[in-house]
């Protein structure tokens, strides 16, 4: 039933010669993006492809490079998006509705690409309609360095965990403060590029006063993995940011709070957009 | 007794957030628990005795018998407590939510008939319910959102997508995300991720158990045909599962063609045949477009209005063990009209597609053994508003 257990890949230092295949590109970006000095915490914020519609993204996603964003985490729109919360599912019905596909979407990640590591985040269904192979081969080809698939735990990874490899991309698995420790481990040895570790127990969304929780999932995190841990759900303020460096974390998410600005300023998301990631980029100053 | 079933062939499996899989593992050895546990299982059978008024009688219906030249067996799955098939699984999870030591229930709804059977069991256990259910099924089958109320559910109305049982379902999920602590999400069908596809056909499969047993006592002699409606598939599993070892017994699932297959607005994914997917939770026959955006379904009958199907069904239609059908708004409601006048049964409308199988397509059976799912009332205002009274 699982996989064959990964090779471990030491985050940033890749012994030449462990890679048959060309995951190294991926994984290698990736690497680079949380390694910057300077920097208490990589910053990576989500962008909804597509909202408020393709250009228009794109114009956010270039704001967050000109912000300060260390990465991006890149959202398909999808039709059941169960691990998103009203505004992040707001976003993407809209973003469907104004006619995003997915290969409008890889257009998106072609743009930003030359700028800052892409990490696409893409519900189950979508990976398998175009194919696995094919999805990956694509998403390979638009520059990508990373994939999440929020519904697609350790059991049904090990198809897309080998076209990823095959593809240079690095599969980003999700822990949750509802893990096992035992599952947590399986999981970490098993992530390529970063853990995303979900901070709370629940969908995606802005949250007050979740600090506290931060740090035992943090802790409990970076000791199942050799990859670098990334936090997120319900980070919106530098102040959250800070604290989830704080607590150990080498990456931070943001989402809904970005996305829920470029909804609120329909006329100039992108400058809106620019403004709250250099101030979450403030907040993460070493 | 053998782990209970992931994957069905090539469908099934759990395709949710991380979050959630622990509570599914923790749900699978409490249900391993609950069957090993005499008393356990002495509780479910008394309540689905004395409360649910199980058995179900078999009724061989005299004219709709002689309407199609052969006899016809109705297991009366709408004479249930709650009228309805649905109180078998959440009388069954509701027990086993409390064994888990879960105090709070969430549930979705199409037809209502799954969310007020939810909201009796948890009125019985005094167990906390809330009941998501998609905005145009609140409108279309207002008289079981007033019943969740008087029951003491919060009916929770869902604006997302189509507003039907699809977008329920999704919401429902992102409670349990959220609330897994202490919630149990009983599931309505045999969808999902697993465990619960074969936990919920266990849980209904006393309606093939008892109706095979009765069958056989009366006439002697096994069906040729085992019918029955098909929205996500648990009355259809429920009755199949007592005779799929029964090769000479033909297991025909009837899907909502809607409006027809041809048209898209349909809820017939099984009939439909095209991609597997990934729908809430597990790999099955879904509505897809090129992009695996989930498309919405279409059919009269909020029960059928799904657009997909349990893993388990996929696989038997794969497998060539069953054969999936699809049956018009309009031919559903000439059944459910024909069934009323001819035998004074008012089906629901979801059975009514079953019905206009049996009764109008020709066939060489010489017996049928049809799940009368459940009763109709829940559909008078909806039935009256579409069919001129004249036609009645
Ligand atoms: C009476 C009745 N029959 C059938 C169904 C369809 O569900 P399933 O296919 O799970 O039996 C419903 C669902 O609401 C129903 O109320």
């Amino acid at each position: 039933m699982s996989a064959p257990e990964a090779r471990r890949v030491p985050f940033g230092t890749h012994p030449s010669g462990t890679h048959q295949h060309s995951a190294a590109g991926g994984e290698q970006r990736i690497a680079a993006a949380f390694g910057k000095p300077g920097r208490r915490a990589a910053l990576m914020p989500y962008l909804m492809g597509g909202f408020p519609d393709l250009d228009r993204s794109r114009g956010i996603g270039e704001a967050y490079a000109d912000g300060g964003a260390d990465l991006v985490e890149l959202g398909v729109p999808y039709s059941d998006p169960l691990a998103d919360g009203p505004v992040i599912q707001a976003a993407g019905t809209r973003a469907l509705r104004s006619g995003a596909t997915l290969d409008g979407v890889l257009g998106v990640c072609e743009a930003l690409a030359p700028r800052l590591p892409v990490v696409l985040m893409v519900y189950a269904n979508v990976v398998y309609a175009r194919g696995v192979q094919a999805f990956t081969a694509a998403l390979r080809d638009a520059g990508a360095s990373g994939l999440i698939v929020p519904d697609l735990p350790l059991e049904e990874a090990p198809l897309v965990l080998e076209a990823c490899d095959a593809s240079g991309l690095a599969l980003v698995p999700l822990v949750a403060p509802t893990s096992p420790d035992e599952r947590m481990g399986r999981i970490g040895a098993r992530a390529r590029g970063f853990l995303y570790t979900v901070s709370v127990t629940g969908t995606t969304g802005e949250r007050v006063a979740l600090e506290d929780a931060f740090g035992p999932i943090v802790t409990r995190a970076k000791a199942h993995t050799h990859v670098p841990v990334a936090l997120g759900f319900g980070i919106a303020t530098p102040e959250q940011a800070r604290a989830a460096a704080d607590a150990g974390a080498d990456g931070v998410i943001v989402g809904s709070r970005l996305v829920r600005a470029a909804a609120e300023h329909a006329d100039d998301p992108a400058g809106a957009v620019r403004d709250i990631v250099a101030g979450l980029a403030a907040g993460l100053h070493a | 007794m053998s782990a209970i079933e992931h994957r069905f062939g090539p469908y099934g499996g759990q395709y949710v957030p991380e979050t959630l899989m622990p509570a599914l593992a923790e749900l699978e050895l409490a249900w391993a628990g609950a069957l090993a546990d005499p008393a356990w299982t002495a509780e479910l059978a008394e309540l689905l005795r004395d409360f649910a008024g199980r058995p179900s009688t078999l009724y061989r219906a005299r004219r709709l018998s002689d309407h199609a030249g052969r006899p016809i067996f109705l297991k009366r799955e709408d004479l249930n407590h709650t009228g309805s098939h649905k109180i078998n699984n959440a009388l069954g999870q509701a027990l086993l939510a409390r064994r888990m030591g879960k105090t709070r229930i969430i549930a979705e709804t199409g037809a209502g008939q799954h969310g007020v059977a939810t909201a009796t069991a948890c009125a019985l256990l005094g167990l906390e319910c809330i009941v998501y259910m998609g905005v145009e099924d609140t409108r279309r089958q207002m008289p079981n959102v007033q019943r969740m109320e008087l029951l003491g559910a919060r009916v929770s109305s869902v604006e997302a997508g189509s507003g039907t049982l699809k977008d329920a379902t999704s919401e429902a999920i992102r409670d349990w995300v959220t609330n897994v602590g202490d919630t149990h999400y009983i599931i309505g069908s045999v969808v999902g991720p697993a465990p619960y596809p074969a936990l919920v056909r266990e849980l209904q499969r006393v309606i093939g158990d008892e109706a095979r047993a009765q069958l056989l006592e009366r006439e002697g002699r096994l069906p040729d045909r085992v019918v029955a409606c098909v929205g996500g598939g648990s009355n259809a599993m429920g009755i199949f599962a007592a005779f799929v070892d029964d090769p000479d017994v033909q297991l025909i699932g009837v899907e909502a063609a809607g409006e027809g297959i041809l048209t898209g607005r349909h809820g017939a994914p099984l009939t439909a045949g095209n991609r597997a997917g990934i729908l809430h939770g597990s790999m099955s026959a879904i509505m897809q477009d090129a992009d695996g955006q989930i498309v919405e379904a279409h059919s009269i009958s909020a029960g059928l209005d799904y657009p997909g199907a349990g893993p388990e069904h996929a696989w038997l239609r794969d497998s060539g063990r069953a054969t999936y059908v699809a049956v018009s708004d309009a031919d559903a409601l000439r059944a459910f009209a024909l069934v009323t006048r001819l035998e004074g049964l008012l089906p629901a409308l979801e059975t009514a597609h079953a019905f206009h199988h049996v009764l109008e397509e020709p066939s060489e059976s010489t017996m049928d053994l049809l799940c009368l799912s459940g009763r109709g009332d829940k559909d008078l205002g909806q039935v009256l508003d579409k069919l001129g009274a004249e036609e009645l």
